[in-house]
Formats: structure tokens, C-alpha cells, sequence
């Protein structure tokens, strides 16, 4: 397999679907409904960045929905009590890197397996949010929707910032060490402790990030809305390591970028639009996102076997 | 490379056969192949007078050979009981385990080669020795014939020792016959009617113990000249580089190791498998810290507990799994090299890609490897290319000391030998060099002095002028190599 070969054959899959649409369902570019269709995906694209450096380091997080509803709520509460716009956006990214801090130090430090600790936080926080808000949905205060801006304008803002954040992680990954350094741990953990780097630092620090782009996510989701559901996140977990693999990310770790992961998660949302401008019942939906993610995993399956060993 | 050539190689009913020869000599493959575990290319097979074509382990089994493995393969999770019971019946998915069955039989099974063990305790409590205890129980019940005994003594105590000797004569007696590998040659003499001594993948003689001593057998193991291949040594060692004091560590099972290594000298560690010389690289490059004694390098007293830091002191370690430890293979070769130096090339951790790039295209200059360029995965390059990746990863953290592990094991001829002249090369520019090797020419043609382990322990110094396959064979055997009487 060539470098990039996975994103440009997601990126030729996405190409066509989006052209499909052009010929047979024109409607689909109509202006308003199209950005607003991309709004809504920002959220999962955020977590996706983070999901897709937490896999290439040969981990797994599935708390992030759970992650993600839990800032949601805790902003909308400090929202509720005054706070302004900005203390808002930093309480519920801080409400992330605490619980992704504890992913890691579990993960990292104690040495439990991501899956193990990550389902138990899942479960965790979701409960709490059940017992705490009973399945109430929380209004929002004036000037939180699109961030106290006009719809058009709010929109604008989701979107450039997810985009912001998808062009700085990528080109962090590469142009720093820290990015090789996940790249490295990834692949194999006591090769990159034998050439000094110390696999424990970087994967706290991964699940750490994680945390940060979850409480993002739920502070790009929440504005997008006059009031927040304890359970916005829920499937969130689901929708970004999808994208990340069908993008190109090894789910065993070490290789994988987030241009893939941009373009895996804007073909599988697309699926759904493609199906109500085709009249078709949208519950196709699920299955062709599933033999999508086939697709991709049984490219790697192939890929893989054709390598040296 | 054939690891086995044109073997022959017979065991009678009732005989103890015993296997012989260096790491490498071929004794695990023929092993494998007569336990179906690998398929021999030519040649055949006989048991009991008929020709076996095609073995399989289950056909093996099914034939009545055993064999017993240094690391005991029981499921750790069960009884005793139940894993006997697994090993000996047959049974379907669906048929019905019978458990009192089982475990009378497992009763009677321990109880005939005398060994103290409860058939209903999880074999994960057991100590080794009572593990191994198991499986010769385990083939015992099989009815086997031909029993294989991989280094069987290496963990036991004195006491196992004399009683797994006891259930050795006995199991001759009982008519079967026993394929016995070890290293110690005294056991080998008190235990064994007849020795195969391999060399080199092909057998260099069938021989009655009793017409052979101590001396021959390593002069059978080693006997070959050490090619001229080898690229000089030259000029004289400088200043003390790394200093060893009664360096030690109980986890690793290594300890009281005391040498010098001086700059410009090759000091080449040899050993048998187990005998501790990676686990003294390991403790010196802090992957297992030491727990007694002291390390100084360059005349200070330091301790190193953790890879990063023997990196920041110096210490350079190529690792001996290249394809998991050496090289990343699914990155560029660049990224490979510079992998160790992120402090030194990449200050405030921005990466310089230009600066990256030219020290990759050096190392590809310098170290002839041949990559279609920087960007050139790891995993694209031949073995000794990626070897030599690995070497120039370590060599970009500018070392003092640079530690070898099995430098050259599966690379093919022409980079073995340019490798050693990159090792000699890099000596003589003032690097302390420790090769750990368990080539024995190659640590006859690049040492300057050799460092001789054994059971953890630094057991003999041998200088150049006085190192032969011989001297060094008998050291690491541990005897004196001379004929006893």
C-alpha cells in the first residue's frame, strides 16, 4: 500500500457520492440545509480527531459520548448560573481533561486495559447524569445558542473552528514530537520506551487530549440548540472510531491520519442525506455505514497480508 | 540459510540419546521435526521400522512422542488433574468429562514417577520443576515411546535433579527411548548411552558416551577453524570507558558482574542461551534497573533507571529483536534513525525535517544502507539494512558506550561482514564497544577481549591472543576442558 492510498480512496468514494448527488439530486447542495447539515456533524468530527490519536496509540476510548454529555451538562449548569460565554467553553473543557485524566492514569499508569476502563467509566458517568438530572432537559440562558450570534454566523463559527482543530491536530502530528511519539507508541510501546520516549507519558497525555476535544465537541454541539438532553453524547463513541477507521486508522495501532479521518467521517455522513434525496427508507442508513466500515477494515485485512512480515 | 543438513540421526528402545551442540548448531529444528512441528524437506522418517511421511504434531502424538519443553506448555488455569486429562483422552465437544476418572488417573500417574503433587491443585501455584513433573507424567500416560527432554535440569534444584535422573532410568527401563538435550556435559556422561553432537545444522558423529570425555565433546561441538574474514583489530584501547562493580539483579537473575570496557576496545560477551547476557544489557540500559553494585562511566558513579536516562549518559543499546524492538517498520527510515535523539536534534520537540532528512542521508552514505531513500519504511529493507537502521539510530545519540545484542543474527553473509567492519570502524573512532554474540566466530573475530557468562555470572575473561572456539566452548560450558581422570 502507498502512503495515502487509503485517503484517496475515501476521498474517490466521497468524491462520487457527492457527485451522484450533484447529477440526480441537486436539492442536496441547496445552501441552508447543506451547512446545516455539516454544523451538525462538527461535534463528531472534534471527538473523531481524538478518538482517531487515542486508537493510532493502540488504545481505545469508548466513554466519549458519555464524556461529552457530561460537559454538555455540566456547561449548561454553569451557563444557568451566570457564567459567561467564555468561562462556559473552559468549564466544560475542563470537565474533559479531568475525566479523560483519569482514563489515563487507569490506563497508563495503573496498566488496566483501555476497553476495561473505559467501558467502566462510560457506564459511570452516564449514571451519574441519569441520577442527577432524571432524564430532565436542561434550557439554555440567552446568548449561549450560536455562541449569541446570528444562526448563519454561529454556523460559520462551528464550522471553522472543527476545521481549525482538524488542521492544527494534523499538523501537530507531523511537525512535532509529540505526534511521532504517538506514531511510535502506537506501533509497538517498549520499542519507543528503548529509544527513550516514555509510552506512559504519551498515553496519558493522549486520553488527556481526548478529554479536551470532548468538551469541545460538547460545547460545538450545545450551542447548536436553546436546550441540552442528558444523554446528547449517546452513539457518539460509535460514530468516531468509525470514521477513523473507515479514514484509514489501524485499530491495532501506529498508522492513520486526520485528513482520513475527515474525509472518513464526512462519507459516512453523507450516507443518510444521499438516502432521503434517493426517496429511500432511511433505515438503510445503518447497513450501508456498516458495510462501509467492512470495506475499509477488510482493506487493511488485505493490505496487511500483502506486507512483509 | 538450511538449518538442518543431511542429519542422521537413530534412538533405540530403551536408550538415553543425547543431543549436543552450540546456539544455533540445529538441535531446536531437529527437535521440530521430529515432533511434526516443522516439515522436513528431504529425507525420511522412521518409527518403529515404519516410514512416517507428512508428521503432524497430532500424528506425533498419536505415535507415541513426546516431548517435554524447557517452558512447560500446561494451561496454567487448570487442575493438575485436568490437564492431564486434557492431554490423554480423546474426546469430542460434546462428550461427558469424567471427572473421577481423571483424576484417579492423574493420581496414579504422578504417584509412578514419585512425584509429591495434588492432582486437584491449578497448575499456575506450581513451581517449574513440579511443572515439568506434570508433563512427564502427561507423557508417561500417553504411552509415549520416544520421550524428548529439552534442557529438563536448567531450573531444578540438585534434589529434582537426582530425581528426575531416577524417572530418566526408569522410563529406560520400561523400554522407551529418550532424546535428551542439555548443555551440561557432566550430566550428559553420567546419563546418556550415546551422543549425537550437532554442528552447523549437519551431524558431526554418533558416539558411545563411554568412549568419549569432557574435552572431545567440545571439541566435537566447536571444532572449526575462525575464518579470516574479520576485520582487524588495531591501535590501543584509551581511557576506561564503563566500569562494572559486582553489578548485579535478582529479578534478572544476573549478579556480582565486575569488567571495564575501555574506549576503542570490543569487549565480546559470550554465553549459552540463558546465561544472562542480555539481561546485564538489559540492566545496564536500565530496562531492568540494578539492585547491587555500581556502574561508573567516564570515572562518575551513576545509576540508571530508566531508558531515557542510560540514553542522556551515553549508553546506546541495539536490542536483539530488530523487527520489533530495532526498527518501527511501518516508519520512514528517517523518523526510524532519529527516534532516540529527539532531545539532541529536536530542541523545544519542533521537528527540523531538513536536519532529520540530511542525518538520514549521512547514515545511508556512511553505513552503505541501501533504501530507496529516507522516506523508505522500515519494513521495506532487507534485514541487515534494517539492522543497520538500527545501529544509526543509536549512533545519532552520540555514544560513549554502545551495547550489541546478536548484531548480525538472521542477516545474510555480505552485510554480516559489513557490519562487523562498521562495529570495527566505529571502535576505532573512541567508542567502547560490548558485543553480546552468540556466534562464536563472531565473537572470536571481533573481540578484543572476551567477557564469558554463565549462569548469570561473569565467569572468565579471555584475551584475544588466547581465545579459541575451545577455550571460550569450555568456559561457557563450564568445565575446564581438560580430560578429567
Amino acid at each position: 500500500m502507498s502512503r495515502f492510498s487509503r485517503e484517496l480512496t475515501v476521498a474517490g468514494a466521497l468524491g462520487l457520492l457527492l457527485l451522484i448527488l450533484a447529477v440526480f439530486a441537486p436539492n442536496f447542495y441547496h445552501l441552508q440545509p447543506f451547512i446545516s447539515r455539516l454544523t451538525s456533524q462538527m461535534p463528531a468530527l472534534v471527538a473523531a480527531v481524538g478518538i482517531a490519536l487515542v486508537i493510532i496509540s493502540r488504545q481505545i476510548d469508548i466513554s466519549i459520548g458519555a464524556q461529552l454529555s457530561m460537559c454538555a451538562i455540566i456547561a449548561s449548569v454553569a451557563a444557568g448560573s451566570g457564567l459567561p460565554l467564555g468561562a462556559v467553553i473552559l468549564t466544560s473543557m475542563g470537565a474533559g481533561v479531568l475525566m479523560g485524566a483519569l482514563n489515563g492514569v487507569l490506563v497508563a499508569w495503573v496498566g488496566l486495559p483501555s476497553i476495561v476502563v473505559t467501558l467502566a467509566t462510560m457506564v459511570a458517568w452516564q449514571e451519574t447524569l441519569r441520577l442527577w438530572q432524571q432524564g430532565r432537559m436542561l434550557a439554555l440562558p440567552e446568548g449561549i445558542q450560536w455562541f449569541g450570534l446570528s444562526q448563519a454566523a454561529g454556523q460559520t463559527a462551528v464550522i471553522s473552528v472543527s476545521l481549525t482543530i482538524v488542521i492544527a491536530a494534523a499538523w501537530a502530528m507531523k511537525n512535532l514530537a509529540l505526534g511521532r511519539f504517538i506514531y511510535a507508541v502506537g506501533s509497538d510501546a517498549e520499542a519507543a520506551r528503548l529509544a527513550g520516549i516514555d509510552p506512559r507519558r504519551t498515553t496519558f497525555g493522549v486520553f488527556v487530549l481526548m478529554g479536551v476535544l470532548a468538551g469541545l465537541a460538547a460545547v460545538l454541539n450545545l450551542v447548536q440548540s436553546p436546550q441540552v438532553q442528558p444523554n446528547c453524547g449517546d452513539g457518539l463513541e460509535l460514530k468516531a472510531i468509525a470514521a477513523a477507521v473507515v479514514g484509514g486508522v489501524a485499530i491495532n495501532g501506529g498508522r492513520g491520519t486526520l485528513w482520513g479521518v475527515l474525509l472518513g467521517l464526512l462519507l459516512l455522513a453523507n450516507v443518510n442525506p444521499a438516502l432521503t434525496h434517493f426517496h429511500l427508507p432511511p433505515y438503510w442508513e445503518k447497513a450501508i455505514q456498516g458495510l462501509v466500515i467492512l470495506l475499509a477494515v477488510l482493506a487493511d485485512g488485505l493490505g496487511r497480508r500483502k506486507r512483509p512480515r | 540459510m538450511r538449518a538442518l543438513k543431511g542429519v542422521s540421526f537413530e534412538l533405540q528402545p530403551g536408550e538415553v540419546h543425547a543431543l549436543l551442540g552450540e546456539n544455533g548448531a540445529g538441535k531446536s529444528t531437529l527437535i521440530k521435526v521430529i515432533t511434526g512441528a516443522h516439515q522436513a524437506d528431504g529425507g525420511s522418517l522412521f518409527v518403529a521400522g515404519g516410514e512416517v511421511v507428512h508428521l503432524t504434531p497430532s500424528k506425533a502424538r498419536e505415535l507415541g512422542i513426546a516431548c517435554i519443553y524447557q517452558q512447560p506448555s500446561l494451561f496454567p488455569d487448570l487442575s493438575v488433574a485436568e490437564n492431564i486429562g486434557l492431554r490423554l483422552q480423546k474426546t469430542g465437544a460434546f462428550s461427558r468429562v469424567r471427572w473421577g476418572r481423571q483424576r484417579s488417573r492423574a493420581i496414579d500417574l504422578l504417584q509412578r514417577i514419585g512425584a509429591e503433587i495434588s492432582p486437584d491443585a491449578e497448575v499456575r501455584s506450581l513451581s517449574m520443576p513440579e511443572q515439568q513433573l506434570v508433563e512427564i507424567a502427561c507423557a508417561l500416560g500417553s504411552g509415549a515411546r520416544i520421550v524428548i527432554m529439552d534442557e529438563p535440569t536448567a531450573s531444578l534444584t540438585q534434589k529434582e535433579q537426582h530425581l528426575l535422573f531416577k524417572i530418566i532410568r526408569d522410563l529406560r527401563q520400561g523400554g522407551v527411548g529418550v532424546i535428551y538435550i542439555s548443555h551440561r556435559l557432566e550430566e550428559i556422561l553420567a546419563l546418556a548411552d550415546r551422543v549425537t553432537v550437532l554442528r552447523d545444522g549437519e551431524s558431526v558423529g554418533t558416539n558411545p558416551v563411554d568412549e568419549l570425555t569432557e574435552s572431545q565433546l567440545i571439541k566435537l561441538m566447536v571444532g572449526r577453524e575462525v575464518s579470516s574474514i574479520y576485520p582487524p583489530s588495531e591501535g590501543e584501547p584509551g581511557e576506561v570507558v564503563l566500569s562494572l562493580e559486582g553489578l548485579g539483579c535478582s529479578a534478572s537473575g544476573v549478579g556480582g558482574v565486575t569488567m571495564d570496557v575501555r574506549a576503542g576496545e570490543i569487549v565480546g560477551v559470550a554465553g549459552l542461551i540463558g546465561a544472562g547476557r542480555s539481561e546485564l544489557a538489559r540492566i545496564l540500559f536500565g530496562i531492568t534497573p540494578a539492585d547491587t553494585g555500581g556502574i561508573v562511566l567516564n570515572g562518575e558513579r551513576i545509576s540508571i533507571t530508566c531508558p531515557r536516562e542510560a540514553i542522556a549518559r551515553g549508553i546506546a543499546y541495539v536490542p536483539e529483536d530488530r523487527r520489533r524492538h530495532g526498527v518501527i517498520l511501518e516508519m520512514p527510515s528517517a523518523h526510524n534513525m532519529t527516534m532516540a535523539s529527539h532531545p539532541r536534534l529536536f530542541p523545544g520537540n519542533w521537528l527540523r525535517f531538513n536536519a532529520e532528512s540530511l542525518l538520514a542521508r549521512e547514515f545511508i552514505r556512511d553505513l552503505g544502507i541501501k533504501a530507496s531513500g529516507p522516506e523508505a519504511p522500515g519494513g521495506s529493507l532487507s534485514g541487515g539494512n534494517q539492522q543497520k537502521v538500527s545501529v544509526a539510530r543509536w549512533l545519532a545519540t552520540r555514544p560513549k558506550l554502545l551495547i550489541l545484542d546478536e548484531p548480525t543474527q538472521g542477516v545474510d553473509v555480505g552485510a554480516k561482514s559489513e557490519i562487523h567492519r562498521i562495529i570495527r570502524r566505529l571502535a576505532r573512532e573512541g567508542l567502547a564497544v560490548l558485543m553480546i554474540s552468540s556466534d562464536l566466530g563472531e565473537v572470536l573475530g571481533m573481540s578484543d577481549r572476551i567477557a564469558v557468562m554463565r549462569g548469570g555470572r561473569l565467569v572468565e575473561w579471555i584475551g584475544r591472543e588466547q581465545a579459541d572456539a575451545h577455550s571460550v566452548m569450555a568456559a561457557a560450558l563450564g568445565t575446564n576442558g581438560k580430560d578429567a581422570a
